[in-house]
Protein backbone atom coordinates (compact mmCIF):
# COMPACT_ATOMS: atom_id res chain seq x y z
CA UNK A 1 0.00 0.00 0.00
CA UNK A 2 1.59 3.12 -0.76
CA UNK A 3 0.04 6.47 0.89
CA UNK A 4 0.40 10.16 0.70
CA UNK A 5 -0.23 12.02 4.06
CA UNK A 6 -0.57 15.89 4.59
CA UNK A 7 2.48 16.14 2.12
CA UNK A 8 3.70 19.63 1.32
CA UNK A 9 7.45 20.37 -0.79
CA UNK A 10 8.69 23.12 -0.86
CA UNK A 11 11.73 23.96 -3.77
CA UNK A 12 13.31 26.70 -1.52
CA UNK A 13 10.34 29.38 -0.54
CA UNK A 14 8.07 27.93 -3.34
CA UNK A 15 5.58 25.62 -2.26
CA UNK A 16 5.12 22.81 -4.92
CA UNK A 17 2.96 20.84 -3.58
CA UNK A 18 0.03 21.93 -1.08
CA UNK A 19 -1.05 19.21 1.60
CA UNK A 20 -1.85 16.20 -0.56
CA UNK A 21 -3.31 13.47 1.02
CA UNK A 22 -4.26 10.11 -1.60
CA UNK A 23 -4.22 6.28 -0.67
CA UNK A 24 -2.99 4.71 -4.27
CA UNK A 25 -5.07 1.44 -4.87
CA UNK A 26 -2.44 -1.93 -5.39
CA UNK A 27 -1.91 -3.62 -7.85
CA UNK A 28 -3.89 -1.31 -10.76
CA UNK A 29 -2.93 2.09 -12.63
CA UNK A 30 -3.25 5.50 -11.12
CA UNK A 31 -2.80 8.34 -13.52
CA UNK A 32 -1.63 11.76 -12.95
CA UNK A 33 -2.43 14.23 -14.79
CA UNK A 34 -3.31 17.99 -14.71
CA UNK A 35 -1.49 21.36 -16.67
CA UNK A 36 2.03 21.65 -17.15
CA UNK A 37 4.08 22.69 -13.58
CA UNK A 38 1.25 21.75 -11.59
CA UNK A 39 3.48 19.23 -9.71
CA UNK A 40 2.51 15.90 -10.92
CA UNK A 41 6.00 14.56 -11.44
CA UNK A 42 7.25 16.33 -8.09
CA UNK A 43 5.09 14.27 -6.57
CA UNK A 44 5.59 11.52 -8.28
CA UNK A 45 8.57 11.77 -7.42
CA UNK A 46 8.53 11.66 -3.32
CA UNK A 47 7.81 8.40 -3.42
CA UNK A 48 11.42 6.81 -4.38
CA UNK A 49 12.85 10.16 -2.86
CA UNK A 50 14.34 11.14 -5.85
CA UNK A 51 13.83 15.10 -4.50
CA UNK A 52 16.33 14.30 -2.34
CA UNK A 53 19.01 15.40 -5.06
CA UNK A 54 17.55 18.61 -5.79
CA UNK A 55 19.48 21.20 -2.99
CA UNK A 56 16.79 22.89 -1.09
CA UNK A 57 13.72 20.61 -1.08
CA UNK A 58 11.82 20.55 2.25
CA UNK A 59 8.94 18.00 2.85
CA UNK A 60 6.52 18.02 5.54
CA UNK A 61 4.19 15.50 6.03
CA UNK A 62 4.45 11.70 5.10
CA UNK A 63 4.76 9.30 2.50
CA UNK A 64 3.75 5.60 3.51
CA UNK A 65 5.65 2.71 1.42
CA UNK A 66 5.32 -0.88 2.74
CA UNK A 67 3.62 0.59 5.62
CA UNK A 68 7.12 2.77 6.76
CA UNK A 69 7.08 6.40 5.93
CA UNK A 70 10.27 6.77 3.82
CA UNK A 71 10.78 10.61 5.37
CA UNK A 72 11.40 9.33 8.25
CA UNK A 73 15.25 9.35 9.90
CA UNK A 74 17.50 6.02 9.29
CA UNK A 75 15.33 5.10 6.12
CA UNK A 76 17.97 3.08 3.67
CA UNK A 77 16.92 5.65 0.57
CA UNK A 78 19.15 3.10 -1.53
CA UNK A 79 17.05 0.06 -0.16
CA UNK A 80 13.60 2.14 -1.13
CA UNK A 81 14.66 2.97 -4.49
CA UNK A 82 14.54 -0.89 -5.03
CA UNK A 83 11.30 -1.32 -3.92
CA UNK A 84 9.91 1.62 -5.44
CA UNK A 85 11.18 1.85 -9.33
CA UNK A 86 11.17 4.64 -11.94
CA UNK A 87 10.99 5.03 -15.34
CA UNK A 88 11.68 8.44 -16.98
CA UNK A 89 10.28 10.88 -19.68
CA UNK A 90 13.32 10.48 -22.09
CA UNK A 91 14.49 6.73 -22.32
CA UNK A 92 18.08 7.07 -20.77
CA UNK A 93 19.86 3.62 -21.07
CA UNK A 94 23.17 3.62 -19.71
CA UNK A 95 26.28 3.58 -21.93
CA UNK A 96 26.44 -0.12 -21.76
CA UNK A 97 25.26 -3.64 -23.88
CA UNK A 98 21.53 -4.24 -23.69
CA UNK A 99 22.42 -7.20 -20.87
CA UNK A 100 24.74 -4.47 -19.06
CA UNK A 101 21.57 -2.04 -18.85
CA UNK A 102 19.30 -4.87 -17.36
CA UNK A 103 21.95 -6.57 -14.86
CA UNK A 104 23.15 -2.99 -13.43
CA UNK A 105 20.27 -2.86 -10.73
CA UNK A 106 21.38 -6.36 -9.62
CA UNK A 107 24.66 -5.55 -9.91
CA UNK A 108 25.17 -2.82 -7.97
CA UNK A 109 22.83 -4.32 -5.48
CA UNK A 110 25.71 -6.64 -4.77
CA UNK A 111 24.49 -9.69 -6.88
CA UNK A 112 27.17 -11.62 -8.01
CA UNK A 113 26.13 -15.20 -9.12
CA UNK A 114 26.25 -14.35 -12.81
CA UNK A 115 23.45 -17.79 -13.34
CA UNK A 116 21.21 -15.65 -11.41
CA UNK A 117 21.76 -12.42 -12.92
CA UNK A 118 21.24 -14.04 -16.39
CA UNK A 119 17.70 -15.43 -15.10
CA UNK A 120 16.69 -12.39 -14.15
CA UNK A 121 17.60 -10.16 -16.88
CA UNK A 122 15.68 -12.37 -19.61
CA UNK A 123 12.78 -13.17 -17.37
CA UNK A 124 12.91 -9.06 -16.65
CA UNK A 125 13.31 -8.27 -20.83
CA UNK A 126 10.31 -10.57 -21.16
CA UNK A 127 8.08 -8.97 -18.73
CA UNK A 128 9.01 -5.63 -20.22
CA UNK A 129 8.06 -7.63 -23.86
CA UNK A 130 11.81 -6.79 -25.26
CA UNK A 131 12.94 -10.40 -25.19
CA UNK A 132 11.96 -11.43 -29.03
CA UNK A 133 13.17 -8.69 -30.11
CA UNK A 134 16.87 -8.25 -28.80
CA UNK A 135 17.62 -11.85 -27.78
CA UNK A 136 20.30 -12.51 -30.12
CA UNK A 137 22.18 -8.76 -29.76
CA UNK A 138 22.47 -8.62 -25.93
CA UNK A 139 25.53 -7.64 -26.23
CA UNK A 140 24.89 -4.72 -28.41
CA UNK A 141 25.24 -1.45 -27.38
CA UNK A 142 21.53 0.03 -25.33
CA UNK A 143 22.40 2.93 -28.03
CA UNK A 144 21.90 0.79 -30.97
CA UNK A 145 17.82 0.07 -30.83
CA UNK A 146 15.14 2.49 -31.21
CA UNK A 147 13.83 4.62 -28.77
CA UNK A 148 10.41 3.14 -27.98
CA UNK A 149 12.61 -0.32 -27.37
CA UNK A 150 15.35 1.93 -25.01
CA UNK A 151 12.28 2.66 -23.25
CA UNK A 152 11.00 -0.94 -22.55
CA UNK A 153 14.58 -1.37 -21.88
CA UNK A 154 14.66 0.92 -19.35
CA UNK A 155 11.61 -0.46 -18.14
CA UNK A 156 12.73 -3.94 -17.57
CA UNK A 157 15.99 -2.43 -16.05
CA UNK A 158 13.70 -1.10 -13.29
CA UNK A 159 11.80 -4.27 -12.65
CA UNK A 160 15.29 -6.51 -12.53
CA UNK A 161 15.23 -5.60 -8.82
CA UNK A 162 11.99 -6.80 -8.32
CA UNK A 163 10.11 -3.74 -7.00
CA UNK A 164 6.90 -3.47 -6.22
CA UNK A 165 5.84 0.24 -7.21
CA UNK A 166 6.44 1.00 -10.68
CA UNK A 167 6.69 5.18 -10.87
CA UNK A 168 6.43 6.48 -14.68
CA UNK A 169 6.84 9.78 -15.84
CA UNK A 170 5.32 10.76 -18.95
CA UNK A 171 7.16 7.63 -20.32
CA UNK A 172 5.46 7.11 -24.04
CA UNK A 173 5.98 11.13 -24.71
CA UNK A 174 9.26 11.16 -26.37
CA UNK A 175 8.26 7.93 -28.64
CA UNK A 176 5.66 7.47 -31.92
CA UNK A 177 2.07 6.72 -32.04
CA UNK A 178 3.60 2.57 -32.21
CA UNK A 179 5.72 2.46 -29.57
CA UNK A 180 3.66 4.01 -27.19
CA UNK A 181 0.80 1.56 -28.02
CA UNK A 182 3.83 -1.22 -27.33
CA UNK A 183 4.05 0.44 -23.54
CA UNK A 184 0.28 0.96 -23.35
CA UNK A 185 -0.09 -2.89 -23.89
CA UNK A 186 2.75 -3.65 -21.41
CA UNK A 187 1.49 -1.54 -18.64
CA UNK A 188 -1.83 -3.40 -18.77
CA UNK A 189 0.14 -6.87 -18.42
CA UNK A 190 2.34 -5.16 -16.02
CA UNK A 191 -0.70 -4.22 -13.65
CA UNK A 192 -1.59 -7.55 -12.62
CA UNK A 193 2.10 -7.92 -10.08
CA UNK A 194 2.71 -4.15 -9.69
CA UNK A 195 1.49 -0.69 -8.50
CA UNK A 196 2.07 1.80 -11.26
CA UNK A 197 1.77 5.43 -10.90
CA UNK A 198 1.79 7.25 -14.18
CA UNK A 199 2.13 11.20 -15.19
CA UNK A 200 0.69 11.53 -18.67
CA UNK A 201 -0.56 14.59 -20.26
CA UNK A 202 -2.65 12.41 -22.94
CA UNK A 203 -6.02 12.38 -21.91
CA UNK A 204 -6.59 9.38 -24.13
CA UNK A 205 -3.69 6.91 -22.61
CA UNK A 206 -4.87 8.26 -19.20
CA UNK A 207 -8.20 7.14 -19.72
CA UNK A 208 -7.36 4.23 -22.02
CA UNK A 209 -4.70 2.89 -19.29
CA UNK A 210 -5.70 4.07 -15.69
CA UNK A 211 -7.83 2.32 -13.14
CA UNK A 212 -8.29 5.60 -10.94
CA UNK A 213 -6.84 9.15 -11.88
CA UNK A 214 -5.83 12.21 -10.16
CA UNK A 215 -6.23 15.84 -11.21
CA UNK A 216 -3.88 18.09 -9.95
CA UNK A 217 -3.93 21.72 -10.06
CA UNK A 218 -1.23 24.29 -9.04
CA UNK A 219 0.30 21.90 -6.22
CA UNK A 220 -3.06 20.34 -4.76
CA UNK A 221 -5.18 17.91 -5.60
CA UNK A 222 -8.01 18.65 -6.86
CA UNK A 223 -9.92 15.42 -7.33
CA UNK A 224 -9.29 11.75 -7.36
CA UNK A 225 -11.40 8.56 -8.21
CA UNK A 226 -11.93 6.36 -10.72
CA UNK A 227 -10.94 7.02 -14.00
CA UNK A 228 -14.51 6.62 -15.48
CA UNK A 229 -15.60 8.49 -12.62
CA UNK A 230 -13.00 11.65 -13.73
CA UNK A 231 -13.94 11.31 -17.16
CA UNK A 232 -17.49 11.20 -17.30
CA UNK A 233 -18.69 12.82 -14.57
CA UNK A 234 -16.68 14.22 -12.08
CA UNK A 235 -17.44 16.28 -8.75
CA UNK A 236 -15.49 19.61 -9.59
CA UNK A 237 -15.98 21.95 -12.26
CA UNK A 238 -12.04 22.68 -12.56
CA UNK A 239 -11.65 18.69 -13.52
CA UNK A 240 -14.29 18.78 -16.01
CA UNK A 241 -13.51 21.36 -17.67
CA UNK A 242 -9.69 19.75 -18.13
CA UNK A 243 -10.83 16.81 -18.85
CA UNK A 244 -12.94 17.86 -21.65
CA UNK A 245 -10.19 19.84 -22.73
CA UNK A 246 -11.19 23.62 -22.26
CA UNK A 247 -8.41 24.69 -20.28
CA UNK A 248 -4.82 23.42 -20.70
CA UNK B 1 18.88 47.03 -52.43
CA UNK B 2 17.05 43.63 -51.79
CA UNK B 3 17.60 42.64 -48.34
CA UNK B 4 18.31 39.16 -49.72
CA UNK B 5 21.00 40.12 -51.86
CA UNK B 6 22.40 42.19 -48.66
CA UNK B 7 22.13 39.29 -46.84
CA UNK B 8 23.75 37.33 -49.29
CA UNK B 9 26.73 39.64 -49.72
CA UNK B 10 27.45 39.70 -46.14
CA UNK B 11 27.20 36.13 -45.92
CA UNK B 12 29.38 35.73 -48.73
CA UNK B 13 32.26 38.39 -46.92
CA UNK B 14 32.04 36.49 -43.42
CA UNK B 15 32.23 33.35 -45.39
CA UNK B 16 35.64 34.30 -47.36
CA UNK B 17 37.29 36.04 -43.93
CA UNK B 18 37.08 32.70 -42.23
CA UNK B 19 38.27 30.99 -44.44
CA UNK B 20 41.17 33.66 -45.24
CA UNK B 21 41.81 32.80 -41.54
CA UNK B 22 41.43 29.16 -41.10
CA UNK B 23 44.30 29.44 -44.26
CA UNK B 24 46.56 31.67 -42.89
CA UNK B 25 46.68 29.21 -40.07
CA UNK B 26 47.15 25.90 -42.10
CA UNK B 27 50.17 27.98 -44.20
CA UNK B 28 51.71 28.76 -40.81
CA UNK B 29 51.45 25.38 -39.28
CA UNK B 30 52.48 23.83 -42.67
CA UNK B 31 55.76 25.90 -43.15
CA UNK B 32 56.67 25.82 -39.12
CA UNK B 33 56.44 22.26 -39.48
CA UNK B 34 58.67 21.95 -43.09
CA UNK B 35 61.28 24.36 -41.84
CA UNK B 36 61.94 22.00 -39.47
CA UNK B 37 61.41 18.79 -41.70
CA UNK B 38 63.69 20.33 -43.96
CA UNK B 39 66.42 21.62 -41.89
CA UNK B 40 66.01 18.48 -39.61
CA UNK B 41 65.46 15.42 -41.56
CA UNK B 42 69.66 15.33 -43.44
CA UNK B 43 70.60 14.61 -39.10
CA UNK B 44 67.75 11.70 -38.42
CA UNK B 45 69.64 8.36 -38.13
CA UNK B 46 69.22 4.87 -36.52
CA UNK B 47 72.52 6.37 -34.80
CA UNK B 48 70.65 9.77 -33.76
CA UNK B 49 68.27 8.23 -31.90
CA UNK B 50 69.83 5.40 -30.50
CA UNK B 51 73.40 6.86 -29.55
CA UNK B 52 74.89 8.94 -26.89
CA UNK B 53 75.82 12.79 -27.45
CA UNK B 54 79.98 12.80 -28.55
CA UNK B 55 82.06 15.32 -29.67
CA UNK B 56 81.12 18.34 -27.96
CA UNK B 57 77.25 17.18 -28.59
CA UNK B 58 78.40 18.48 -31.69
CA UNK B 59 78.32 14.36 -33.37
CA UNK B 60 76.39 11.15 -31.86
CA UNK B 61 72.82 11.40 -31.11
CA UNK B 62 70.32 12.65 -28.51
CA UNK B 63 69.51 9.03 -27.02
CA UNK B 64 69.69 10.14 -23.43
CA UNK B 65 67.40 12.79 -24.34
CA UNK B 66 64.55 11.45 -25.60
CA UNK B 67 64.50 8.53 -22.91
CA UNK B 68 64.66 11.50 -20.47
CA UNK B 69 61.59 13.20 -21.68
CA UNK B 70 59.77 10.00 -22.35
CA UNK B 71 60.42 9.39 -18.25
CA UNK B 72 58.97 13.19 -17.55
CA UNK B 73 56.08 12.58 -19.57
CA UNK B 74 54.81 8.98 -18.20
CA UNK B 75 56.22 10.18 -14.55
CA UNK B 76 54.55 13.57 -14.65
CA UNK B 77 50.99 11.71 -15.86
CA UNK B 78 51.36 9.27 -13.44
CA UNK B 79 50.83 12.06 -11.25
CA UNK B 80 48.89 14.63 -12.60
CA UNK B 81 46.49 12.21 -14.42
CA UNK B 82 44.84 10.19 -11.54
CA UNK B 83 45.23 13.31 -8.79
CA UNK B 84 43.56 15.65 -11.42
CA UNK B 85 40.54 13.46 -12.48
CA UNK B 86 40.23 12.66 -8.92
CA UNK B 87 39.79 15.95 -8.09
CA UNK B 88 37.65 17.08 -10.89
CA UNK B 89 35.24 14.38 -9.75
CA UNK B 90 35.69 15.48 -6.02
CA UNK B 91 35.03 19.18 -7.24
CA UNK B 92 32.52 18.77 -9.50
CA UNK B 93 30.37 15.90 -7.95
CA UNK B 94 30.68 16.58 -4.46
CA UNK B 95 31.48 19.83 -3.16
CA UNK B 96 28.06 22.28 -2.61
CA UNK B 97 27.67 24.77 -5.15
CA UNK B 98 29.39 27.65 -2.32
CA UNK B 99 31.68 30.26 -1.89
CA UNK B 100 34.82 27.48 -1.72
CA UNK B 101 33.48 25.96 -4.74
CA UNK B 102 33.89 28.98 -6.43
CA UNK B 103 37.55 29.72 -5.14
CA UNK B 104 38.74 26.49 -5.81
CA UNK B 105 37.68 27.01 -9.63
CA UNK B 106 38.91 30.48 -9.75
CA UNK B 107 42.61 28.94 -7.97
CA UNK B 108 42.40 26.27 -10.63
CA UNK B 109 42.05 29.14 -13.90
CA UNK B 110 44.62 30.96 -12.03
CA UNK B 111 46.89 28.25 -11.69
CA UNK B 112 46.41 27.39 -15.56
CA UNK B 113 47.43 31.02 -16.21
CA UNK B 114 50.92 30.95 -13.89
CA UNK B 115 54.08 31.17 -16.29
CA UNK B 116 55.96 27.96 -16.22
CA UNK B 117 58.90 29.43 -15.27
CA UNK B 118 56.63 30.12 -11.60
CA UNK B 119 56.18 26.39 -11.22
CA UNK B 120 60.23 25.56 -12.28
CA UNK B 121 61.31 28.44 -9.01
CA UNK B 122 58.51 26.43 -6.94
CA UNK B 123 59.45 22.99 -7.68
CA UNK B 124 63.15 23.83 -6.87
CA UNK B 125 62.11 25.22 -3.47
CA UNK B 126 59.44 22.59 -3.18
CA UNK B 127 60.72 19.00 -4.28
CA UNK B 128 64.62 19.69 -4.60
CA UNK B 129 65.31 21.71 -1.80
CA UNK B 130 63.08 21.48 0.87
CA UNK B 131 61.84 17.51 0.43
CA UNK B 132 65.21 16.74 -0.76
CA UNK B 133 65.04 14.98 -3.86
CA UNK B 134 67.75 16.69 -5.41
CA UNK B 135 68.04 17.31 -9.38
CA UNK B 136 66.03 14.19 -10.35
CA UNK B 137 63.27 12.66 -12.51
CA UNK B 138 61.15 12.43 -9.55
CA UNK B 139 61.64 16.44 -8.90
CA UNK B 140 61.29 17.37 -12.58
CA UNK B 141 58.24 14.67 -13.13
CA UNK B 142 55.89 16.12 -9.99
CA UNK B 143 56.74 19.94 -10.92
CA UNK B 144 55.28 19.32 -14.76
CA UNK B 145 52.62 17.13 -13.07
CA UNK B 146 52.09 20.48 -10.88
CA UNK B 147 51.53 22.54 -14.58
CA UNK B 148 49.31 19.96 -15.90
CA UNK B 149 46.98 19.39 -13.36
CA UNK B 150 44.72 22.78 -14.15
CA UNK B 151 43.89 21.33 -17.33
CA UNK B 152 43.05 18.26 -16.25
CA UNK B 153 41.15 19.28 -13.29
CA UNK B 154 39.34 21.33 -15.49
CA UNK B 155 38.52 19.32 -18.36
CA UNK B 156 37.27 16.79 -15.88
CA UNK B 157 34.99 18.92 -14.39
CA UNK B 158 33.81 20.28 -17.49
CA UNK B 159 33.34 16.27 -19.26
CA UNK B 160 31.23 15.87 -15.85
CA UNK B 161 28.39 18.90 -16.52
CA UNK B 162 28.28 17.62 -19.90
CA UNK B 163 26.70 14.46 -18.58
CA UNK B 164 22.91 14.87 -18.88
CA UNK B 165 21.43 14.28 -14.90
CA UNK B 166 18.83 11.70 -16.34
CA UNK B 167 21.77 9.25 -16.56
CA UNK B 168 22.46 10.09 -12.66
CA UNK B 169 19.38 10.00 -11.80
CA UNK B 170 18.68 6.40 -13.57
CA UNK B 171 21.36 5.02 -11.74
CA UNK B 172 20.09 6.57 -8.28
CA UNK B 173 16.91 4.96 -9.17
CA UNK B 174 17.78 1.81 -9.25
CA UNK B 175 19.29 1.77 -5.72
CA UNK B 176 23.07 2.56 -6.71
CA UNK B 177 25.07 4.59 -4.32
CA UNK B 178 26.52 8.18 -5.30
CA UNK B 179 29.97 6.30 -6.10
CA UNK B 180 28.88 3.11 -7.60
CA UNK B 181 26.62 5.65 -10.16
CA UNK B 182 29.65 7.92 -10.86
CA UNK B 183 31.88 4.82 -11.56
CA UNK B 184 30.02 2.96 -13.51
CA UNK B 185 27.77 5.54 -15.03
CA UNK B 186 29.26 8.89 -15.10
CA UNK B 187 32.74 8.29 -15.79
CA UNK B 188 32.25 5.69 -18.67
CA UNK B 189 30.19 8.29 -20.61
CA UNK B 190 33.02 11.40 -19.72
CA UNK B 191 36.15 9.66 -20.31
CA UNK B 192 36.12 10.34 -24.09
CA UNK B 193 36.38 14.13 -23.27
CA UNK B 194 38.40 13.68 -20.06
CA UNK B 195 41.19 11.63 -22.23
CA UNK B 196 41.21 15.16 -24.48
CA UNK B 197 42.37 17.17 -21.33
CA UNK B 198 44.69 14.35 -21.03
CA UNK B 199 46.49 14.92 -24.67
CA UNK B 200 46.02 18.73 -24.07
CA UNK B 201 48.07 17.98 -21.25
CA UNK B 202 50.79 15.56 -22.69
CA UNK B 203 51.85 18.45 -25.40
CA UNK B 204 52.77 20.92 -22.67
CA UNK B 205 54.33 18.73 -20.64
CA UNK B 206 56.82 17.24 -23.29
CA UNK B 207 57.45 20.67 -24.98
CA UNK B 208 58.35 22.51 -21.51
CA UNK B 209 61.36 23.74 -20.74
CA UNK B 210 61.36 26.42 -18.03
CA UNK B 211 59.88 23.99 -15.34
CA UNK B 212 62.73 21.29 -15.64
CA UNK B 213 65.61 23.74 -15.71
CA UNK B 214 66.52 23.96 -11.90
CA UNK B 215 64.65 20.53 -11.27
CA UNK B 216 65.88 17.80 -13.33
CA UNK B 217 67.80 18.58 -16.47
CA UNK B 218 71.30 17.82 -17.35
CA UNK B 219 73.21 19.93 -19.47
CA UNK B 220 75.38 16.88 -20.67
CA UNK B 221 74.50 13.22 -18.83
CA UNK B 222 75.45 10.62 -21.29
CA UNK B 223 73.80 7.90 -19.77
CA UNK B 224 70.35 6.48 -18.96
CA UNK B 225 69.06 7.00 -15.80
CA UNK B 226 68.87 3.63 -12.95
CA UNK B 227 66.66 5.43 -10.56
CA UNK B 228 63.84 7.79 -10.07
CA UNK B 229 66.52 10.04 -8.14
CA UNK B 230 68.84 10.19 -10.98
CA UNK B 231 69.41 13.66 -13.25
CA UNK B 232 68.21 13.35 -17.17
CA UNK B 233 68.95 14.96 -20.54
CA UNK B 234 65.34 16.15 -21.64
CA UNK B 235 64.51 17.23 -25.70
CA UNK B 236 63.40 20.43 -24.97
CA UNK B 237 66.37 21.40 -22.53
CA UNK B 238 68.91 19.59 -24.78
CA UNK B 239 67.14 22.37 -28.00
CA UNK B 240 67.88 24.93 -26.07
CA UNK B 241 71.68 24.00 -25.11
CA UNK B 242 72.23 23.23 -28.71
CA UNK B 243 70.76 25.90 -29.69
CA UNK B 244 72.56 28.77 -27.23
CA UNK B 245 75.24 26.96 -25.50
CA UNK B 246 77.39 24.73 -27.72
CA UNK B 247 80.77 23.98 -27.89
CA UNK B 248 80.53 24.61 -31.16
CA UNK B 249 77.12 26.30 -32.22
CA UNK B 250 77.74 25.95 -36.38
CA UNK B 251 78.48 22.21 -36.09
CA UNK B 252 75.40 22.06 -33.42
CA UNK B 253 73.19 23.78 -35.79
CA UNK B 254 71.99 20.61 -37.31
CA UNK B 255 71.81 18.60 -34.70
CA UNK B 256 69.38 21.65 -33.12
CA UNK B 257 66.98 20.86 -35.78
CA UNK B 258 67.02 17.28 -35.75
CA UNK B 259 66.47 17.54 -32.29
CA UNK B 260 63.51 19.54 -32.72
CA UNK B 261 62.13 17.29 -34.71
CA UNK B 262 62.21 14.38 -32.91
CA UNK B 263 60.32 16.16 -29.96
CA UNK B 264 57.71 17.21 -32.54
CA UNK B 265 57.27 13.68 -33.63
CA UNK B 266 57.09 12.14 -30.04
CA UNK B 267 54.35 14.68 -29.57
CA UNK B 268 52.64 13.56 -32.67
CA UNK B 269 53.00 10.00 -31.74
CA UNK B 270 51.61 10.48 -28.16
CA UNK B 271 48.57 12.64 -29.66
CA UNK B 272 47.88 9.54 -31.98
CA UNK B 273 48.11 7.36 -29.07
CA UNK B 274 45.29 9.36 -26.79
CA UNK B 275 43.32 10.01 -29.54
CA UNK B 276 43.06 6.38 -30.88
CA UNK B 277 42.46 5.89 -27.16
CA UNK B 278 39.53 8.69 -27.38
CA UNK B 279 37.71 7.30 -30.07
CA UNK B 280 37.75 3.84 -29.06
CA UNK B 281 36.26 4.43 -25.74
CA UNK B 282 34.04 6.64 -26.98
CA UNK B 283 32.89 4.05 -29.53
CA UNK B 284 32.65 1.45 -26.72
CA UNK B 285 30.05 4.25 -25.29
CA UNK B 286 28.39 4.48 -28.59
CA UNK B 287 27.79 1.40 -30.28
N1 LIG C 1 14.28 21.84 -9.24
C1 LIG C 1 13.32 22.75 -9.07
N2 LIG C 1 13.60 23.91 -8.45
C2 LIG C 1 12.64 24.84 -8.29
N3 LIG C 1 11.38 24.71 -8.72
C3 LIG C 1 11.04 23.58 -9.35
C4 LIG C 1 12.00 22.54 -9.57
N4 LIG C 1 11.38 21.53 -10.23
C5 LIG C 1 10.12 21.93 -10.42
N5 LIG C 1 9.90 23.16 -9.90
C6 LIG C 1 8.62 23.90 -9.90
O1 LIG C 1 7.67 23.12 -9.22
C7 LIG C 1 6.42 23.14 -9.91
C8 LIG C 1 5.98 21.75 -10.23
O2 LIG C 1 6.90 21.19 -11.14
P1 LIG C 1 6.72 19.73 -11.74
O3 LIG C 1 7.92 19.43 -12.55
O4 LIG C 1 6.39 18.81 -10.65
O5 LIG C 1 5.45 19.93 -12.67
P2 LIG C 1 4.75 18.90 -13.67
O6 LIG C 1 3.33 18.85 -13.28
O7 LIG C 1 5.48 17.63 -13.70
O8 LIG C 1 4.87 19.66 -15.03
P3 LIG C 1 5.09 19.06 -16.51
O9 LIG C 1 3.76 18.54 -16.91
O10 LIG C 1 5.49 20.24 -17.31
O11 LIG C 1 6.13 18.01 -16.40
C9 LIG C 1 6.62 24.02 -11.13
O12 LIG C 1 6.13 25.30 -10.86
C10 LIG C 1 8.11 24.07 -11.31
O13 LIG C 1 8.50 25.31 -11.84
MG1 LIG D 1 6.70 16.64 -15.19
Amino acid sequence: MIEAKNLNLFYGTFQALNDISMKVPEKSVTALIGPSGCGKSTFLRTFNRMNDLIPGVKIEGEVIVDDMNVYEKGVDVDNLRKRVGMVFQKPNPFAKSIFENVAYGLRVNGVNDEKLIKQTVEESLKQAALWDEVKDNLKKSAYAISGGQQQRLCIARALAVEPTVLLMDEPASALDPISTSKIEELIHELKKKYTILIVTHNMQQAARVSDHTAFFYMGSLVEFDETKTIFTHPVKQQTQNYVTGRFG
Amino acid sequence: MKLSTKKKIYQGIAFNLFRLMSGILVVVLISILSFIVVRGIGVISWDFITKMPEDGMTKGGIYPAIIGTLCLVAGSMLFAFPVGVLSGIYIHEFVKDNWFKRFVKLMTNNLAGVPSIVFGLFGMSLFVNTLGFGDSIIAGSLTLGLLALPVIIRTTEESLKSIDNVFREGSYALGATKIQTIRRVVLPLAMPNIITGFILSIGRVSGETAPILFTVAAYFLPKLPSSIFDQVMALPYHLYVLSTSGTDMEASRNMAYGTALVLIIIVLLLNLIANFTRSYLSKKVKH
